[in-house]
């Protein structure tokens, strides 16, 4: 029996729409939340952490809610796109990033914060913007563990089982990732297509896991 | 010039005392020092004037510019106050060659203009040869004149050096205050220097602001700092002085001269302003102003020696009741009389005795 790629590709597809949303997303998120001060702080570092913590197909059913077809948001994006957001690869890749996004935001802070404040200052010194201090100086420096994060954050979506499965739903060539596809052919009985599956997904995510430690242990801002 | 007049409250935290920075100063071009021990308050003036510390109050003007004025709320970020600051560690960034780094401070020139002032400022600070080198490929010193140069390369109005000599060895140090005193000739600006060491004071200053606990204790030329310390705390924190309590006997205002019960004995002295017989005054003699002697004579005072120690130049003679001398080696080897002296005597020149607030 052949066995059917399309989920696999469908995953990586998935997994890389949401690593770059979350990379954008989640640097801005990082940037305020390790240079600014403002009301509501603590509230958006909790936010930003409680995908984390809450079971996947609670996040899911939060995200039903928000984006599904009777809300506002659903409503709107029907409106202005023609077709329905939820039971759709951008469903999932939706759950993909807020799966993935505290993470990055974690490490990114952390990274941001780490970095020494004196090349920030003397960039501001030298009469460079804020736009300039954080492209040429702070991110630079930070770029390491940034992109450390950036592959976790991969691996992360990559393997999204709950939130994916509530917003994007089960439907083979259309929504069904590889986490979802493992899952239906051991119901099924289709050890082949979940031994490969599992196999491929396995060797990915060491791979990806071996390399963010490989970045991490360089030492940040020495130039490669 | 730069004028600052800035407070500014720190409070307690779990690792540090409450501290308030208080001060009040201008300085023409040419260089200034600040001096004084860490936690002075020194970088923080440094920092306030570059923008990276809010003072609570007051103001600080850059020749006709306000950078700074709490009561009108003008506060400039730091890229529009035109300080050349050059940071205690460099600060070089280690992700650019040097080059790099000069350009990015020399984003705002035009761009012929830019590689012009690059390469000027290159060839000047003798870095030609290792633009193309990043941070960490650099030694101590290249990376101190790399940081200065990238400091210089926008025309600042102002230059503040943070413990520019800091981790330099004897040689470096020369080269940098033969450097220092170059762009002092050079550049039209005021140069703020923050510094621990005397002998930098010495050798770059042509204004000392001495600081203390977020105040300016003292300000004048580094010379009349040896010569009129002014208050005890001064005179300590400089070090090289002997202090002494003494009371005065008698005064002369007509010969200028003043007669003081010091260490027991009658000692003439200067007149002293403002004294009158009677009054218990501190006052202060430099160690190398004071004379050793074999005999008792005249301003002598008797004392027993307790060690020495050999300096580069000369020997710090240390006696009984605190006081110090500092003698030139072929004079204490003279004196000394292969170590089989025993009696001491301390001659004190009238004219080098200073009363102390």
């Amino acid at each position: 029996m052949a066995i059917d790629w399309f989920p696999l590709w469908l995953s990586l597809e998935v997994a890389t729409a949401a690593t770059v949303i979350s990379l954008l997303l989640g640097i801005w998120l990082a940037w305020l939340l390790a240079n600014k001060q403002f009301a509501g702080k603590d509230l958006l570092d909790a936010l930003t952490t409680l995908p984390l913590a809450l079971p996947p197909t609670v996040l899911g059913y939060y995200l039903l809610v928000v984006i599904g077809r009777p809300t506002w948001f659903g409503r709107a994006w029907e409106a202005v796109t023609g077709s329905p957001l939820v039971f759709t690869w951008k469903a999932a890749v939706i759950a993909s990033t807020l799966h993935a996004i505290p993470l990055l935001v974690k490490s990114s802070r952390a990274a941001l914060e780490n970095a020494d404040r004196a090349y920030e200052r003397a960039a501001r010194s030298l009469g460079a913007s804020e736009w300039r201090v954080f492209w040429r100086v702070s991110m630079p420096l930070a770029r390491r563990p940034v992109a450390a994060a950036a592959a976790l954050a991969f691996a992360r979506s990559l393997g999204d089982f709950g939130a994916t499965l509530m917003v994007a739903g089960d439907i083979p060539g259309r929504t069904q990732t590889a986490a979802i596809a493992i899952y239906d052919a051991v119901e099924s009985g289709n050890t082949l297509l979940a031994r490969t599956l599992v196999i491929v997904i396995s060797a990915l995510t060491a791979a990806i896991v071996f390399f963010a430690n490989r970045l991490e242990r360089r030492r940040p801002g020495a130039p490669a | 010039m730069i004028r600052a007049a800035i407070v500014k409250r720190f409070a307690p935290g779990p690792e540090s005392a409450a501290f308030q920075l208080d001060i009040e100063f201008e300085a023409r071009p040419g260089v200034t020092v600040l001096y004084g021990p860490s936690g002075s308050g020194k970088t923080l003036t440094l920092d306030a004037i570059a923008g990276f510390v809010t003072p609570d109050s007051g103001r600080i003007l850059l020749d006709d510019r306000i950078l700074f004025d709490a009561e009108s709320g003008v506060n400039l970020p730091p890229r529009l106050r035109s300080c050349g600051y050059v940071f205690q560690n460099y600060a070089l960034f280690p992700h650019m060659t040097l080059r790099e780094n000069l350009a990015f401070a020399a984003h705002a020139l035009p761009r012929l203009e830019r590689h012009r002032r690059i390469a000027e400022l290159l060839e000047h600070f003798k870095l030609a040869a290792m633009a193309g080198r990043y941070p960490h490929e650099l030694s101590g010193g290249q990376k101190q004149r790399g940081s200065i140069a990238r400091a210089l390369i926008a025309d600042p109005r102002l230059v503040l050096l943070d413990e520019p000599a800091r981790g330099l060895d004897a040689a470096l140090r020369a080269d940098l205050y033969e450097l220092i005193q170059s762009l002092r000739a050079a550049l039209s600006v005021p140069i703020l220097l923050v510094t621990h060491d005397l002998e930098e004071c010495f050798a770059l200053a042509e204004r000392v602001l001495i600081c203390d606990a977020g105040r300016i204790v003292w300000r004048g030329a580094p010379l009349d700092l040896l010569r009129n310390p002014g208050t005890a705390a001064v005179a300590r924190l400089i070090g090289g002085f002997n202090l002494c309590d003494a009371e005065v006997l008698s005064l002369d205002p007509g010969r200028q001269t003043s007669l003081l019960l010091l260490l027991g004995e009658e000692i003439a002295g200067p007149y002293l302003p403002g004294c009158f017989k009677g009054d218990k005054v501190t006052v202060c003699a430099r160690a190398e102003d004071l004379r050793l002697a074999t005999r008792p004579g005249d301003n002598r005072i008797r004392a027993d020696l307790l060690h020495s120690v050999d300096r580069p130049q000369w020997v710090r003679a240390q006696f009984d009741r605190g006081v110090t001398v500092d003698v030139p080696r072929e004079v204490w080897r003279a004196l000394q009389d292969d170590g089989k002296r025993t009696g001491w005597w301390i001659e004190i020149p009238p004219e080098c005795l200073r009363p102390l607030r």
